[in-house]
């Protein structure tokens, strides 16, 4: 379990991370979300042991983040940001270094190297020195180095950050299958990310947290969630005709598509396909929306820059 | 222990994995012997002793060890590795410890890869063979001074030039801080203990028993405070700067 209190980071003057406080349980893959600077990978160095907090503090499995922490690095796979490696290495020297630094002893640090590589896929490029590596096998290193030892506690600072699609997938691949008896905290400014893996996210502008929600309880939380936008062929007419509808709560065109809000709890869908039936439009797309995370995500981090500047 | 042992062969390997380790032998040894035959007019002395040599060694650490020590833990910093090993179970201590360890170990085998000059003066003539030994460890004693100072001030920096900078200069005030001239400039204002002070902070005063054969154990003491001090200072400014 990690457990923060009132953690906070200044640098001189500036409040980095300003008094976050939360706790994270086994099997929760827990996302930190917020616009770059928010302060996110300050949080996760403090996590991991390498920055002292400035106040406040955090257990994790029991240690604390303020004492001795080499307990509690012990327990920790921690992923830097950018994923820096020795790169005059070869994945195979470096991660025996990595298994030794964890007091893996001679058969379990060579069983542990030859799994972790197998695992991320890394036995092709295994001689290899790692500054010769594509991006995406170094940050497969980055990962390897982190979940060598097999820890219960995993922080990754933005592990798909650089990636193509077809990495960033395998990558998240890796992740969620990790996922299960472990605790997870990834960092990410790329809000499917959040939707594709994490149990939990928190939304984290300037140093404080904003929002603590599931996923889908974020999605819940935009304008659009349950909205039907449609394609049709006389946008104004139907505008009007579905604005009259008493599961209607507004109705918006913009360029060709037209977007109905509902009203709270009104079945909206049927209305809508009964008054396309009824008007006989043409409708070339209709589609339901969940909700749009990124208009959330824009809409609570804008609030908070707004407070900060007035 | 088997932490820090883990870090010094890690840094170990890593002078033979690039050329840092072959390019900086090779200068070393040639301006060595450049320096031994030309300057200290090694011949033409006609003394069956390495007195030449080791005169001139505090001369060429002075700007052969800050390139070994300047990457120390700059370039830790600049590519962000430094994240990546503090939060290793390794301490602070550990790291330096190792770090420092794997330096000096290296800068021992260029002084050792020397034993051709031992080798010439054993053919020329009958030297006291058990005073060079005692400048040879003399002079890898001074090589760990310069070292500790090199490796705390790369710790200030992710720049590997400023830190190479910093640790000429300081070094150089090590150096010379026994010297008249300095002394001079002190002589009259500052108070007699201070001059005794700073005098006996130069690491030419130190050597130069030691470069003649002669330990003495101050001298000894005197290096090993030294580089005490400096990876104590080392480990305080990693502990701060880490973050930047
Ligand atoms: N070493 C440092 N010194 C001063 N300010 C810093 C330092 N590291 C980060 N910051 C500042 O702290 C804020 C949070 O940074 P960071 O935690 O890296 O954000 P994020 O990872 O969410 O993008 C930023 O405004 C950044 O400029
Ligand atoms: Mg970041």
């Amino acid at each position: 379990m990690i457990e923060a209190k009132s953690l906070t980071k200044q640098y001189g003057d500036f409040t980095a991370v300003d008094g976050l406080s939360f706790t994270v349980n086994e099997g929760e893959v827990l996302g930190f979300l917020g616009p770059n600077g928010a302060g996110k990978s300050t949080t996760m160095k403090m996590l991991s042991g390498f920055l002292t907090p400035s106040s406040g503090t955090a257990s994790i499995q029991g240690h604390d983040l303020t004492g001795d922490t080499l307990a509690l690095r012990r327990c920790i796979g921690y992923l830097p940001e950018g994923a820096p490696l020795y790169g005059e290495m070869t994945v195979r020297q470096f991660l025996q270094f990595v298994a030794r630094a964890r007091s893996l002893s001679g058969s379990d640090a060579k069983r542990s190297v030859a799994q972790t590589m197998q695992r991320l896929n890394l036995e092709p490029v295994s001689s290899q020195t790692i500054e010769t590596l594509s991006k995406g096998y170094k940050r497969r290193v980055g990962l390897a180095q982190a979940i060598l030892h097999d820890p219960q506690v995993l922080i990754l600072d933005e592990p798909t950050d650089g990636l193509d699609p077809n990495q960033k997938h395998e990558v998240r691949r890796l992740i969620r299958g990790m996922a299960e008896d472990k605790i997870i905290i990834i960092s990410t400014h790329i809000l499917e990310e959040v939707e594709a893996l994490c149990s939990r996210a928190m939304i984290i502008a300037e140093g404080r947290l904003l929002v603590d929600d599931t996923p889908r309880g974020l999605v819940r939380r935009s304008r659009y969630h349950n909205a039907i936008t449609l394609v049709v062929d006389h946008p104004q007419q139907a505008a009007s005709a579905l604005s009259e509808l008493p599961e209607t709560a507004r109705v918006e065109l913009k360029e060709h598509e037209l977007t109905v809000f509902p009203q709270p709890d009104a079945d909206l869908l049927a209305a809508v396909t009964g008054a396309v039936d009824m008007h006989r439009w043409t409708v070339s797309e209709l589609r339901w929306e969940s909700g749009r995370l990124d208009e959330v995500f824009r809409e609570i981090t804008g609030r908070a820059q707004q407070r900060g500047t007035v | 222990m088997q932490a820090m042992t883990n870090v010094l062969r890690r840094e170990l390997a890593g002078y033979f994995a690039t050329p840092v380790a072959y390019v900086f032998i090779v200068i070393f040894l040639m301006a060595a012997s450049a320096l031994t035959f030309y300057l200290g007019g090694f011949y033409e002395r006609g003394i069956a002793d390495l007195e030449p040599f080791f005169r001139f060694h505090p001369w060429l650490y002075l700007f052969l060890v800050p390139a070994i020590s300047m990457r120390l833990w700059a370039e830790e910093r600049k590519t962000g590795t430094v994240e990546l090993l503090l939060t290793l179970p390794v301490t602070l201590q550990q790291a330096v410890l190792g770090k420092f360890l794997a330096a000096w170990l290296f800068v021992g085998l260029a002084l050792l890869l020397t034993f051709p000059v031992w080798i010439t003066v054993n053919l020329l003539g009958d030297p006291d063979n058990g005073s060079i030994l005692a400048a040879y460890i003399g002079s890898w004693l001074m090589a760990g001074g310069f070292l500790a100072i090199g490796s705390c001030l790369s710790a200030l920096t992710r720049n590997q030039v400023v830190a190479f900078i910093l640790t000429v200069v300081v070094c150089f005030l090590f150096l010379v801080s026994g010297l008249p001239l300095v002394l001079n400039f002190f002589k009259g204002w500052a108070p007699q203990v201070f001059l005794d002070g700073i005098s006996n902070l130069s690491f030419l005063s130190h050597f130069a028993a030691i470069s003649k054969g002669v330990i003495d154990l101050r001298d000894l003491v005197y290096f090993a405070l030294v580089m005490g001090f400096w990876l104590l200072a080392n480990i305080i400014v990693l502990e701060l700067k880490k973050a930047d």
